[in-house]
């Protein structure tokens, strides 16, 4: 495991005006890694989530990326170009909701295809191999490769959606609250996929979830946001049972128990 | 392998103290001053009336709950770690290597089968995904879960069951410091027994372990010593 931080965030503020979004946030992502970064409502989880990724702008602060041939790039300074190719072939971004992570009038399979040829790929007959098995490690069976995800369920959209970002071998993927909104059988098999995914290939995973159970399964460490900052940070298991911050210990205490 | 005298656990006037922010910044002191050590091959039991803290010990070792003085070493090849001021890649890459943990419940995925939970923990330990699924399916014969239920999510389960899946994970991934919380607590007569016979074959393979166990039986047959762990006394003060 390389040392030197896959992506790392100093001083990453945005503002909205007078309103703060993010403020101050320090971060550093691993290779490998999962961090989850939890919060309520309005802590700016998402729009921090937004800023790592590149979908929004900072205001301050300077993000750095660490891409596959070594070199260290300044997110910033970026020119439009350069990061679109980055978007295609290192990352991979899923949406909480699935109409804006995938093309609903063009079939699965050709959702998959799709993030193929954008990255050169050009034979008919290997693309659609390669997205009928990635379709297939998401549980989508072949004979709805045709069908368009207009006529799939809420967890089938998210799969899909997963299959689409994995298709390119990304090296790190954000999402935003993917099991938001499923019913928990559905739930916990897309947590279990994710799992299986990260243990195959090492993937790191930024996660915003609201959802501290979500964050416990999936993730190595665990950011606590509230107003904007993150108030707290650290592995997984020790936010959950020995959290440290006033805000985090009501967080954690107010979790209903099953 | 570590020669039988080998030192690897030191705890070092270890205190630890949860600030309650609930309860208008409540210090309330659950460990203090403890210092202990377990060699490669030994079997030390924490003892003590409940509520004296020794599930947080090992949790502090295991660095699920914070140290609030004093230094946790475990021994990682050749040099010591201080588990009270590692980070946590430092913390995840000793549970990977050197650190294994047996908790009171088990917490998995809910639509895992039984058995790939175990086999997952034999991976990461190293193994292929054949001797990964040989290893879990010795595990849980010699734990006697009727093999009906290995392919099932362990959700369902008895709690007798759930422990003895708990201590499956636990034992596939061979580390060589193992914190052991109660893992005999649900079980009877003839399992206790079984997970005796996995706690003495890992100290003969010279894995160090230091557990609680609060059937007196069980700990008579695994311990070679016991450390006894007082009271804190609860002065529970306000800020």
């Amino acid at each position: 495991m390389n040392h030197v931080p896959l992506l790392s965030a100093r001083g990453l503020s945005k503002r909205y005006g007078a309103r703060i979004g993010c403020e101050a946030i320090d971060l550093d992502l691993h290779e490998g890694e999962v961090l989850a970064i939890v919060g309520e409502s309005g802590s700016g989880k998402s729009t921090l989530l937004g800023l790592m990724s590149t979908q929004l702008d900072s205001t301050t602060g300077s993000l750095r990326y660490r891409r596959r041939d070594g070199v260290s790039v300044d997110l910033d300074h970026l020119s439009e170009m350069e990061r679109r190719i980055l978007l295609r072939t290192e990352w991979g971004f899923i949406q909480q909701d699935a109409r804006l992570g995938l093309r609903m009038n063009v079939s699965a399979g050709g959702n998959v295809g799709e993030r193929l040829m954008a990255v050169g790929w050009r034979h008919y007959g290997k693309i659609r191999n390669e997205a009928q098995d990635w379709l297939a490690r998401v549980e989508i069976s072949s004979d709805r490769m045709d069908d368009a995800p207009t006529t799939f369920s809420g967890g089938m959209r998210q799969r899909l959606q997963i299959a689409r970002n994995m298709v390119t071998r990304p090296r790190l993927v954000f999402m935003d609250e993917p099991t938001g909104g499923l019913d928990v059988s559905v739930q916990a098999r897309l947590l279990d996929l994710i799992r299986g995914l990260v243990a195959e290939t090492g993937l790191s995973i930024v996660i915003v979830t609201h959802d501290l159970a979500v964050a416990r399964l999936l993730s190595h460490r665990i950011a606590v946001m509230r107003q904007g900052r993150i108030v707290e940070i650290g592995l997984a298991d020790q936010v959950l049972e020995d959290p440290q911050d006033p805000y985090t210990q009501l967080l954690v205490s107010s979790v209903l128990q099953v | 392998m570590q020669s039988a005298a080998a030192e690897m656990l030191r705890i070092e006037n270890v205190s630890k103290t949860f600030t309650l922010h609930l309860r208008g910044g409540m210090y309330l002191p659950v460990v203090s001053s403890l210092t202990l050590h377990v060699n490669a091959g030994e079997c030390v039991a924490l003892n003590g009336p409940s509520g004296t803290g020794k599930s947080s010990i090992l949790k502090m070792i295991f660095g699920s709950y914070l140290t609030s003085s004093g230094s946790v070493l475990v021994r990682c090849g050749d040099v010591f770690v201080d588990v009270a001021k590692a980070g946590p890649l430092e913390v995840l890459a000793l549970r990977n290597s050197t650190l294994g943990y047996v908790s009171q419940f088990l917490r998995v995925i809910p639509r895992v089968a039984c058995i790939d939970v175990i086999a997952a923990s034999a991976r990461e330990d190293g193994c292929n995904e054949n001797e990964a699924q040989a290893r879990a399916r010795s595990l849980l014969s010699r734990l006697n879960l009727p093999e009906r239920l290995w392919g099932l999510p362990p959700a369902t389960f008895s709690g007798g069951e759930q422990q003895r899946v708990n201590i499956a994970r636990g034992f596939a991934a061979h580390r060589p410091v193992m914190l052991l919380d109660e893992p005999t607590a649900s079980l009877d007569a003839i399992n206790s027994a079984a997970v005796v016979e996995l706690i003495r074959e890992r100290k003969a393979a010279g894995a160090a372990i230091l557990g609680v166990f609060h059937d007196a039986s069980v700990r008579d047959k695994v311990a070679d010593r016991n450390v006894e762990i007082q009271p804190v006394e609860r002065s529970e003060v306000c800020d």
